[in-house]
């Protein structure tokens, strides 16, 4: 879903330059939060794996492909803003050295390809985790259903760019319909990827997923119960 | 598995995945290509600002087999972010907990609350 320059106007460019500016800064504050000297050494891996897999773009039909955007599996393996640092540096690289995704739209990119995914997947992640029960098995569904929903939701948020800052006269009906009916098929490989990577990773070492961490706590209080009197 | 040993374990996934597994991607366009071509706006494309550098559109100049130039490429890229992104983490990240003469020199820090 790489922006190219010249599909939005300049203030429109301009403008989500700014919200990428702004929701960078947050980020910065709040990986304080979420990285520790344990955490840490997964976020380079985070970027890193999320670079690679969006160079393995997959057929979705007719003519037409998709790769992983990975706002909801970064958010879920090292917490929202980290993801957002993470998927930042993997824009700015692609769209310097690979000139993909416009350098003009790099805001535009950040904005939708990382932000949106990182919040609404981990929305939709914590939201089902609230509701589900407590167990570690389900940590990887849940991503996976974030990252289903993230995708269609930035191709939608792409759609009311597109009707503010466009180049050219679209209807926004038959634009939306189109954006969203392609980024639900997307969507399914999304949720696969994110499914297996979180899948991985928390069958081999839980306690490093940020996503997982809730879960864990309350197996240990249940531990300590079986266990009887805490020292 | 040490930490260690996951996170050499799935950069070397990521490598694979970028440097080898790449080159059986898709060459369709995506889906907002795809769209911007049936709706009749992928014309007000501009040339990239980033044209000249020597990876782009995910090929290394001057590489004339297409696998190792697109390979190259993706292992450069994976490295790159790999770099950034680490030393982005490394110094956000919080310290400790350390032996104690570090906790307390922790007073000083003047973050501003």
């Amino acid at each position: 879903m790489h922006v190219p320059d010249g599909f939005l106007d300049a203030p429109t460019s301009v403008a989500t330059g700014a919200v990428a500016v702004v929701a960078v800064g947050v980020a910065l504050r709040g990986a304080r939060r979420e990285l520790d000297d344990k955490t840490a050494p997964l976020a380079g891996l985070v970027a890193t794996f999320v670079f690679a897999t969006q160079m393995l773009n997959f057929p979705v039909g007719a003519g037409t492909s998709g790769h992983l955007l990975g706002g909801a599996l970064a958010a879920v393996l090292v917490g929202p803003s980290t993801a957002l640092l993470c998927m930042t540096v993997v824009f700015v690289v692609q769209a310097l050295l690979f000139a993909d995704g416009g350098i003009t739209a790099l805001g535009t990119n950040i904005d939708l390809m990382g932000l949106v995914t990182v919040v609404v997947g981990y929305l939709v992640f914590r939201g089902l985790q609230a509701v589900l029960p407590k167990r570690l098995s389900l940590v990887a569904p849940a991503a996976a259903a974030g990252a289903l929903i993230s995708v269609p939701v930035a191709a939608l948020c792409f759609t009311g760019l597109y009707a503010v800052g466009g180049q050219a006269d679209i209807p926004l009906g038959t634009l939306a319909a189109a954006m969203v009916g392609w980024h639900v098929l997307i969507g399914v490989g999304e949720a696969l990827i994110t499914g297996l990577a979180v899948g991985s990773i928390v069958a081999v070492r839980p306690d490093l997923v940020h996503g997982a961490r809730r879960v864990l706590e309350r197996r240990t209080l249940e531990v300590r119960t079986s266990h009887g009197a805490p020292t | 598995m040490s930490t260690r040993a996951l996170v050499v374990t799935g950069l070397l996934v990521a490598l694979l995945l970028a440097g080898v597994v790449s080159y059986y991607a898709s060459s369709s366009p995506d889906g907002l290509n795809r769209v911007a071509r049936d709706k009749g706006f992928s014309q007000t494309q501009t040339r990239h600002h980033a044209d000249g550098s020597p990876f782009a559109g995910y090929g290394t100049r001057g590489v004339g087999d297409r696998r190792v130039s697109k390979g190259v490429a993706g292992v450069v890229g994976s490295l790159v972010v790999l770099a950034l992104a680490g030393g982005v983490t490394l110094l956000v990240r919080r310290r400790g907990p350390r032996p104690e003469p570090r906790e307390e020199r922790a007073p000083v820090e003047h973050g501003g609350r």
